[in-house]
């Protein structure tokens, strides 16, 4: 019977009917999916039938007769070298054995084994006790013979530093061309048994000794009763169990060191309030905002500012606020932003915002990326809120999962949402001005190096991690390495740009180190990356004059016809433009399948025109 | 100063004024070594882990003596298992403050803290 093509609930097939009557009931979808589901259909007189198997004999499907006169393309050959070997057969395995959990534990004596009859308190007898000792014979000759071997080390102590280190002050040899490579260090995993997302990461400010990271489930209504609010601060040396458990009272889906004050720490958490927390308090946040000035929805972005008090951060969230706050008054926010391009400051109009981005060298401006793919400049010290928003840069097909200045070049920055990164000049605010390719899977967050100007790092959701070198290769990254097999959602680099924490999709952060060529300043490369980038902006703004005057060119075109002719070429109704759509689309497949159907009959007439394998060879086709 | 008792010396019996003399060569050694240049404290424990000799103050003798009398343990422990014929003679740590040196033997430990001068 053919298959039945039925709408279900997604991933479940139904059970094989009974009787051939018609399949139970099941509820309705979720509005918006639709699962296609194979229904196949068995008798109940068949049910419980064995296989039959039977035996046939062997049937001879082709026969190839050795060609004898093959024989003369060939040489014979005499005397043959053949090499063979007497040894035994090995083979070698490796094995992993199961992670393991260890704990080291000790025990610390006060004192030493004393005997029972010796009370250590008592100072008489233990001084007798000594004395005791030092009577013995055994003690005297060893002491002396002990005495002489110490002395002839603590001597040589003293005449030369054994450990000097002799070649200390020669230059580190020029680094060899090696292809750039990334070694895992340490992979960080969520102890919970409901695995949550690594949403966030953030190192500390003083050594990077600490990474913070925030665990959330990001799925819309899927986190479960059981699923652990925790999130964590690990210790790099420690990967068993995290340094500091933090406990909001709804997940953290962003989280940040205060660079200022390395004890103090803020997240935004998925119901839309704002914590923070001192590690000299503990675990439980000192202050959470109230909830009637949160965001709605959860807080994506926080940042810290650059402020005389070191206690103020902004937040952004998918409701369309951004909003200020001073963590010493959380109960509300000192400022608020609606992100509305129309600049009408209505919320319902406005935009989601998920990634923030704020430089401290250029205090008055910041940048949003939003949940529809437009960034927005903003200046903070606008008169009017209308004058907040400066600008916005359109380009990318879904949100924007990060957003970031170069460090050496602020003008230009990096947006990476959908499944491309795009580099960005402030100027040209038409479309970016370099952009990799479009990849397979989705990019979900990214950054620019903190020591070489042109190299950025991007996570995707097939567990990739690709680091970039645009002055090197721009169609592909420079370096790939799969980091593991779910998808990866965060990223954040060390500030000596060797470090990078990944996280992923089942709370496993891993701290990859990247080979020295990606993290050591080449000779002469701000020079080149000036050059590059003044020159993308430069072509981009000859496109985008280019553009300007076609336009222009049309419109007073389109002026002049309009009293002479009608409009006869009317915009498209929605449905016709999706029907030509569709037949161009469909006319594309087909000439598609028409050229691999052609390439498929060429290679098999090329295959049966070749003549006859030589004498000896036997093939089953 | 107790009376000097009698007692064996490899095999041989001493007399009293030769213990007499071994005792004093004992404490010229121990403060011998403590008057070299750099040396922070020295310290002998015995195989319990008792001190029985120190020149620091008492817990941090008592730290040093259980700690390194440990460690002194498992080093012995090591050597001898790569080689049966072999035997831990010395042992040097240094850190970055200074460097503890631990001769070892097999009923007392010698330790030494010595500040190396570069």
């Amino acid at each position: 019977p053919p298959p039945r093509v039925r709408e279900g609930p997604c991933g479940s097939t139904s059970p094989p009917d009974k009787g051939g009557r018609g399949p139970a009931a099941r509820p309705p979808p979720p509005a918006g999916t639709m699962e296609i589901v194979y229904v196949y259909v068995k008798k109940r007189s068949e049910f419980g039938r064995q296989c039959n198997f039977s035996d046939r004999p062997a049937e001879t499907n082709v026969d190839i007769q050795p060609d004898p006169s093959q024989a003369r393309n060939f040489i014979e050959r005499d005397p043959i070298d053949a090499a063979i070997q007497c040894a035994s057969d090995m083979s070698e395995h490796e094995v992993n054995t199961e992670r393991f959990e260890m704990e080291n534990e000790g025990v610390n004596h006060l004192e030493g084994g004393w005997p029972k009859d010796v009370n250590p308190l008592e100072m008489e007898q233990t001084i007798r006790f000594r004395k005791k000792v030092e009577k013995d014979e055994n003690y005297v000759n060893t002491i002396i013979q002990l005495g002489s071997l110490m002395e002839h080390c603590i001597k040589q102590n003293n005449a030369i530093n054994i450990y000097e280190e002799y070649f200390d002050d020669e230059e580190t040899a020029d680094i060899a061309d090696e292809p750039p490579s990334a070694k895992t260090i340490n992979v960080f995993r969520d102890p919970n048994v409901i695995k949550r997302t690594a949403t966030h990461l953030s190192w500390h400010p003083d050594g990077s000794k600490k990474l913070a990271v925030a665990y959330s489930s990001l799925e819309f209504q899927r986190s479960s009763k059981d699923m652990s609010y925790e999130s964590y601060i690990w210790d790099l040396e420690n990967p068993n169990r995290p340094d500091l458990v933090l406990r909001p009272s709804s997940t953290l889906v962003s989280l940040e060191y205060n660079p200022k004050d390395s004890h103090i720490l803020v997240g935004g958490c998925y119901n839309g309030q704002i914590a923070y927390w001192d590690t000299r308090k503990g675990g439980q946040p000192v202050e959470l905002s109230t909830v009637e000035f949160s965001h709605r929805d959860p807080v994506y972005g926080m940042i810290w500012l650059q402020s005389k008090t070191g206690t103020d951060c902004f937040s952004a969230s998918t409701d369309g606020q951004v909003l200020w706050w001073d963590i010493r008054k959380l109960t509300e926010p000192t400022e608020t932003l609606v992100m509305d391009i129309s600049r009408k400051g209505v919320l319902e109009n406005a935009l989601g915002a998920i990634a923030l981005e704020f430089e401290p060298t250029m205090p008055t401006k910041f940048m949003v990326g939003t949940e529809q793919g437009v960034v927005i400049t903003c200046n903070r010290k606008a008169k009017t809120p209308a004058e907040k928003i400066v600008g916005t840069y359109s380009g990318h097909h879904g949100p924007i999962y990060a957003l970031a200045r170069n460090p050496f070049f602020p003008k230009n920055f990096l947006t990476v949402g959908d499944w491309t990164a795009r580099i960005w000049s402030e100027d040209s605010k038409e479309s970016s001005i370099m952009w990799t390719k479009y990849h397979m899977a989705y990019l979900t967050d990214g950054c620019w190096s903190t020591i070489r100007p042109v190299v950025f790092f991007t996570t995707k959701m097939d567990g990739t991690l690709d680091v970039w070198d645009f002055l090197f290769k721009q169609n592909n990254p420079s370096l790939s390495v799969k980091v593991c097999d779910e998808p990866l959602f965060s990223l954040r680099l060390q500030d000596n740009g060797r470090f990078i924490g990944c996280g992923s999709k089942l709370g496993t952060v891993t701290l990859l180190e990247v080979s020295s060529g990606l993290c050591t300043l080449q000779r002469n490369e701000k020079n080149v990356a000036t050059a590059m980038f003044e020159r993308e902006t430069k072509r981009e703004k000859i496109l985008e004059a280019r553009h300007r005057e076609m336009r222009l060119k049309e419109r007073t075109k389109a002026e002049g016809k309009e009293e002479d002719v009608k409009v006869e070429t009317e915009e498209e109704t929605p449905e016709e433009l999706l029907a030509r759509v569709q037949k161009e689309f469909f006319e594309i497949i087909e000439a598609e399948i028409r050229r691999k159907e052609r390439a498929a009959k060429l290679s098999r007439a090329q295959v049966a025109q070749r003549p006859g394998l030589p004498k000896g060879w036997g093939v089953a086709l | 100063m107790p009376l000097p008792l009698k007692g064996t010396c490899n095999g041989m019996l001493l007399t009293c004024s030769a213990l007499v003399t071994a005792w004093a060569e004992v404490e010229e050694t121990l403060k011998r070594i403590q008057a070299h240049k750099g040396v922070i404290g020295t310290i002998v424990v015995n195989a319990e882990g008792i001190p029985i000799r120190t020149t620091l103050d008492n817990s941090t003798t008592v730290q040093y003596a259980g700690l390194l009398h440990q460690l002194t343990m498992k080093a012995r422990s090591t050597v001898r298992d790569i080689d049966p014929q072999n035997d831990l003679t010395f042992l040097r740590i240094r850190s970055k403050k200074h460097e503890i040196m631990v001769a070892p033997d097999k009923e007392y430990l010698l330790i030494v803290i010595q500040n190396p001068c570069e």
